[in-house]
């Protein structure tokens, strides 16, 4: 079935349009985190004081901590939010670009 | 369930309490120093779980009677099953006790670990889990050769996958032995034999069916178990990190005190820990680690193939959204564990360090940190649980590993660079499992002779390598039209080499390992990535754009199609479930 169903899909714009939009999302969401886990890196590489600062005066904790563990975090959140997003929203459509195409 | 299984499981019995049983005769007084006398209450809880195991390994053995059965349990597993068996996989004793040992010593140096390790999977959900899944079948080979000359991209391919196997294998069986004789008070050939016997019949009768359930049982395990620990060491300072952290600095600065520095410098070392410290110095170093960490992740091949095993790209998705959360709550957990060795296990040297001296560091090395923390909350019956689950975690990830490894060598080069594709399942599973029978004895042998050696670049090596060969050739197969076989080819082998002689050369292996003075090393980085994967994406690029060949031409005008399939899943292969 697929030549020809994959020719059919190709040819209706939408299916372009749809590809594009989420091929954006993807490589927005990717970027997201390889700046967040590169800054973290470079200020390891550059800024080690940075991170080895009290976080508040007279604290023990530094803010290395939580920006550690934010990075963890803020990569799991990410994750999701992309995930969601895929499963509702683009999948919808998806399917009813293919339905479409091939009718 | 056939006879031959019967009768295998009752070898097992027997081998099982072979083992154990000659460890009566053992005995304390034999062996290195590192032996501690026989632990039975972790050999029991490690007996159970394989009792249990190897029951599921029978259950699943009457489900797999097709490659596809064998390979990708007949992609009947949900996206939350295999997301904690994603996790399972990757988190191997090496996360486990090696951050929380890497923590226990350096305090926030672990963390720097930790993150990298996570950070690779989001970039798999973003860019690679749906493709793989729309694209492939068996393995990632599959997918890479989609539209390419079938021979050479899975030649490639499997030995891609055999090196990244090889060296994490290496690591793990040895691992394994080490730990079995601090664990339990065995002999390390036991462990490496055991860890061979038990995993071979996992994979054997139960494919990917029983290697995933055995997966999940462990993460879940292992998950528990870490959460546990870090609710105790929380509970000890009224769920205030601060406080936690006040108390480890002020232990560690005591510690430097009684080891002789002076009061300013104990100060320091004390503090040290909170911050980033000497572990990466250079930033080349830096990047370069970070960039096998993150990409390395996407081109581990017992990874991949898991994206094979559920039903839709949902499903893919799902799998890698909850397999990044485990991973990532598992790292959280690794650092608290860490610091709490730090205060319950330093104050504590009479028990925990050898011979009750803080200079010569923590009973049965630095990585055994969590494991003493276990005892020191939760008494002995915890410290058996815990044992057994790092060891159980070994032989959990080693199966995986096995399972990739035979599927590269039955269906990349048995069935299709061999046989073209003009295979029967029946032969293609006959193929599978005796290369699992080879791969069990190889990984035991390598086990045997890397025994004495140090292996912890081993790890960092499979990373990089996998980083440098697999994810470039995947990546740029999927996502760039211009691809070709032979720049794929070309850029994946010049990542393969580079990779690897760049580590033999580098101080890891250089000076630490082949025991060269310090300063010959050749190459001053901890990890060549950085170079290799720029590399082999460049190579990749500028051959297939010089790639005027026929074959070229035509694997060009077959990105269409494969793009269509992969962005909708439109003839993807759905292995369905029985």
């Amino acid at each position: 079935m697929s030549i020809e169903t994959w020719g059919q899909i190709r040819a209706n714009p939408k299916f372009q349009k749809f590809v594009k939009k989420r091929n954006r999302y993807s490589i927005i969401m990717s970027i997201l985190v390889i700046i967040a886990y590169f800054g973290f890196i470079l200020l390891v590489a550059f800024d080690k004081p940075f991170l080895a600062q009290k976080l508040v005066p007279g604290s023990v904790t530094s803010l290395g901590i939580p920006i550690g563990v934010g990075v963890i975090l803020f990569t799991i959140i990410l994750t999701w939010i992309y995930v969601r997003r895929a499963n509702t929203e683009f999948d919808t459509e998806a399917a009813a670009i293919l339905e479409e195409s091939t009718k | 369930m056939n006879p031959t299984t019967t009768s295998l499981l009752a070898v097992a019995a027997i081998i099982l309490i072979g083992v154990f049983g000659t460890a009566f005769g053992a005995g304390p007084d034999l062996g290195q120093t590192t032996q501690q006398t026989t632990n039975w209450v972790a050999i029991s809880m490690f007996a159970g779980f394989v009792i249990i195991t190897l029951g599921i390994t029978k259950w699943a053995a009457a489900r797999t009677r097709s490659v596809a059965d064998f390979y990708t349990a007949g992609g009947g597993i949900t996206g939350f099953q295999n997301g904690l068996a994603i996790a399972g996989d990757y988190m191997s004793a090496a996360s486990f006790l090696g951050i929380s040992g890497l923590v226990f010593a350096n305090g926030f140096d672990g963390l720097i670990f930790s993150i990298g390790w996570l950070v690779g999977w989001p970039v798999i959900t973003f860019l690679m889990a749906e493709r793989l899944r729309n694209l492939g079948k068996f393995t990632f080979a599959d997918v890479a050769s989609y539209r390419f000359a079938q021979t050479p991209l899975r030649s490639f391919a499997a030995t891609g996958t055999l090196v990244v196997v090889a060296f994490y294998m290496i690591a793990q069986m040895v691992g394994a032995g080490q730990l079995i004789k601090v664990l339990f008070g065995l002999e390390y050939i036991y462990a490496v034999v055991l860890v061979g016997v038990i995993m071979m019949m996992y994979v054997l009768f139960g494919g990917m069916t029983a290697t995933t359930w055995v997966q999940i049982i462990k993460a879940v395990l292992l998950l528990g178990g870490a959460t546990f620990m870090a609710v105790m060491v929380l509970l000890q300072f009224g769920f205030n990190p601060e406080a936690l952290f006040a108390k480890a600095v002020e232990v560690k600065t005591g510690m430097a005190l009684d080891l002789g520095k002076t009061a300013a410098e104990a100060a320091t070392a004390g503090a040290s820990i909170m911050g980033p410290g000497g572990l990466i110095n250079d930033p080349i170093s830096a990047i370069s680690v970070g960039m096998a960490l993150m990409f390395g992740t996407a081109g581990l091949p017992h990874i991949l193939m898991r994206f094979f095993t559920v039903p839709t790209a949902k499903e893919a998705r799902k799998s890698v959204a909850w397999a990044t959360t485990w991973i990532g709550y598992f790292y959280i957990l690794t650092f608290i564990i860490g610091f709490g060795a730090i205060v319950n296990l330093i104050p504590n040297p009479g028990e925990y360090f050898v011979g009750g001296d803080l200079a010569k560091g923590l009973n049965g090395g630095g990585n055994m940190a969590a494991v003493h923390l276990a005892n020191a909350v939760g008494g002995n019956v915890f410290l058996g649980f815990i044992s057994a689950v790092a060891f159980a975690t070994i032989l959990a990830v080693v199966a995986g590993l096995t399972l990739s490894g035979a599927s590269a060598v039955s269906h990349d080069l048995y069935a299709s660079v061999w046989r073209h594709g003009n295979v029967d399942s029946d032969t293609e599973l006959r193929v599978s499992k005796i290369t699992t029978v080879i791969l069990g004895i190889v990984a035991v042998l390598l086990g045997i002779l890397f025994e004495k050696q140090n292996v912890a670049f081993m790890v960092m090596l499979a990373f990089t390598v996998a980083a440098s060969a697999n994810f470039p050739v995947l990546f740029m197969a999927v996502l760039w039209k211009n691809c070709t076989t032979r720049g794929a080819v070309a850029g994946g082998i010049v990542g393969l080499i580079m990779s690897v002689t760049l580590t033999v050369v580098s101080p890891a292996v250089w000076e630490a390992t082949l025991g060269n003075p310090k300063g010959s090393a050749l190459f001053p980085y901890s990890t060549p990535a950085v170079f290799s994967i720029t590399a082999a994406f460049f190579v990749i690029w500028l051959v297939s754009i010089l790639d005027r060949s026929p074959q070229a031409k035509k694997e060009r005008a077959l990105y269409p199609d494969q793009m269509t399939r992969s962005e909708t899943g439109v003839g993807a292969s759905m292995a369905s479930s029985h």
